[in-house]
């Protein structure tokens, strides 16, 4: 007697805690070997580049926030360069070490978060415990600088909202001492760990050519071999002014990218640390009038004063007609900003471009032929965060 | 960004007839194309020894609907070897079919999805062109111009019907969008006054 086999279908979330977030998986199965993957996305969409057209330039920033909504500030900062390059404004020395500075509090944000989840997928629980700790006192950080934990809005085109409150730098500064300690901690408890390794290492392997035609960026094509990072390549702010490495792996496989993370880590804390140093005492936004609103101070003693507020806060600073595309070096990848203004006060365009959604799409290319258990590691490695995939 | 320069020479003599026009502009070429080159076009910048822009960073497109062509369809191309980016786009007609890239860029599948889903616009030999973002069903294109911010329909669960069900958008305030062109230099909404007051008089 001959028996019929069926391929599998099997939906995996939107309600997973391994989905990270609310992606569905339909994958096809061959026994345990994983067939095709075919991601549903758009179930966290929210029509953010509809919304920021009908907003005027600073009345967007906030929506920055909500994409990648681990690592805020990164994504703020590439909406301000664009603004600012159009508007052709130079940003003060300060600014650009503090926005630097928070920047790379985010990667950390960032990185802490998908190592340890990563792990906690593939079955450590103690490394997220330990993570997240740290990741409270990174927040407290926010919170001192901007007033919110999370949802920054803090970056203004030409500058950050305001200047650092006091002792705040030395916090930071005993951060980056403290730090390294749990980083070692966090690798000594995986790294060498065999279950870890078992788990992780030559899975998921992406070669050179396909990291470049799948659009792969940040960590998924350093991961592979290639050397390229904004922040190097094409420095902004005040990047080139700093020291620090990029780390880069060998097999392209999920473990050589934990390895990345975890190294970028440690620069990410030298790269604080240098700010701290060489930051001085100075503005931290653009002196022009017309797109800064004046101080509080002045408010109350000039009339000139008063009016530029109010038109600043009702009509918002005009952008003349221009077309751009601007990308950092967000902790997940390429993050980019693709702007049309008109030379009204709110964006004609605002095209964004996020790491994760082409991360996403290689899916049914990485898991192909690999076990069923090996779909929450290879999804941890991407480092999908859904604000900013579904956008 | 010397090469930039030299870089923009290569293609335009590479390419002569096909660029309508070329320009630099914040260190990255834009380059206008017909959409009969575009396939011819996109293999050559990949593949040339001197371009090689191997990399696909996104799709868009940005919307005039006040124009004969109304779409602008935008690709944004990265060369690592040469450290440059390159925006690349064309006109279309509102119901024109535009030939896919994902041969040539497998990751232009999502982002071809995307433009389908969000403006409308359909790509000629793409393996699965489906919705992408919105929801199940959705009607409509959202990014559009024409399409309201509020959108058109909302859902909620129904205690009766036991299940999800659709309604139009009912609003306690409809969302308000200022005009702040000062009235000596006439807003919108008073030339149309006065526009309708002269009408009357007529």
């Amino acid at each position: 007697m001959t028996k019929k086999i069926k391929n599998l279908n099997l939906n995996f979330g939107p309600q997973h805690p391994a989905a990270h977030g609310v992606l569905r998986l339909i994958l096809e199965l061959d026994g345990e070997i994983v067939e095709k993957a075919d991601p549903h996305i758009g179930l966290l969409h929210r029509g953010t580049e509809k919304l920021i057209e009908n907003k005027t330039y600073m009345q967007a920033v906030p929506y920055f926030d909500r994409l990648d909504y681990v690592a805020p500030m990164n994504q703020e900062h590439a909406f301000a360069l664009a603004i600012e390059k159009i508007l052709k404004i130079d940003v003060p020395i300060r600014a650009q070490f503090i926005r630097v500075m928070f920047c790379e509090i985010g990667r950390i944000l960032s990185h802490i978060l998908n190592v340890t989840t990563q792990a906690l997928d593939v079955g450590a629980l103690t490394p997220s415990l330990w993570g997240f700790e740290e990741r409270e006192t990174l927040m407290t950080f926010y919170e001192r600088a901007s007033g919110s934990r999370l949802h920054a809005n803090y970056f203004r085109a030409g500058g950050v909202h305001q200047d650092l409150p006091a002792g705040l730098e030395s916090d930071i500064a005993k951060f980056c001492d403290n730090f390294p300690k749990i980083i070692n901690d966090l690798e000594n408890l995986l790294t060498d760990n065999r279950i870890f390794k078992q788990r992780n290492v030559d899975i998921g392997i992406v070669s050179k050519e396909d990291a470049l035609d799948y659009s792969f960026s940040g960590v998924m094509i350093r991961g592979s071999g290639i050397p390229w990072d904004l922040r190097k390549s094409q420095p902004y702010d005040c990047y080139n002014e700093l020291q620090f490495k990029i780390p880069v792996g060998k097999n392209g496989d999920c473990y050589d990218r934990y390895l990345c993370r975890v190294e970028e880590m440690k620069e990410s804390v030298s790269i604080i640390k240098q700010c701290l140093t060489k930051m001085e005492k100075g503005p931290v936004k653009t002196l022009d009038g017309k797109i800064t609103p004046p101080s509080k101070k002045e408010l109350k003693q000039s009339m000139e004063a008063l009016i530029h507020h109010f038109k600043l806060f009702t009509e918002g600073y005009r952008v003349p007609r221009d077309e751009i595309y601007t990308a950092v070096e967000a902790p997940k990848g390429e993050f980019g900003v693709y702007l049309i203004s008109d030379g009204s006060s709110k964006p004609y365009k605002c095209k964004i471009r996020a790491p994760g959604f082409s991360h996403l799409q290689a899916m049914d290319y990485l898991i192909k032929g690999h076990m069923l258990a090996d779909v929450p590691a290879v999804l941890g490695s991407l480092d999908i965060v859904f604000g900013e995939v579904d956008r | 960004m010397s090469n930039l320069i030299d870089l923009e020479k290569k293609i335009n003599s590479e390419l002569t007839t096909k660029i309508n026009k070329s320009e630099i502009k914040h260190n990255q070429i834009y380059l206008e194309i017909d959409k009969e080159d575009l396939i011819s076009v996109v293999l050559f910048i990949k593949s040339n020894k001197n371009t090689k822009f191997r990399q696909l960073i996104d799709i868009t497109v940005v919307d005039y609907p006040e124009r004969t062509q109304r779409f602008k369809i935008v690709y944004l191309f990265l060369s690592h070897e040469f450290n440059q980016r390159m925006i690349l786009s064309y006109d279309i007609n509102e119901n024109e079919i535009i030939p896919s890239i994902t041969t040539i860029f497998p990751s232009a599948n999502w982002m071809e999805r995307e433009v389908f889903d969000m403006y409308g616009v359909s790509f000629k030999d793409h393996p699965d062109l489906r919705r992408i973002l919105t929801d199940y069903g959705f009607d409509g294109h959202p990014l559009r111009k024409d399409f309201p911010l509020t959108g058109h329909s909302e859902v909620r669960y129904s205690e009766e019907e036991k299940k999800v069900i659709k309604e139009p958008v009912k609003l306690e305030q409809n969302y308000r969008n200022f005009d702040y062109e000062s009235p000596w230099e006439g807003t919108k909404y008073i030339n149309e006054q006065s526009k309708n007051i002269n009408d009357k008089k007529n």
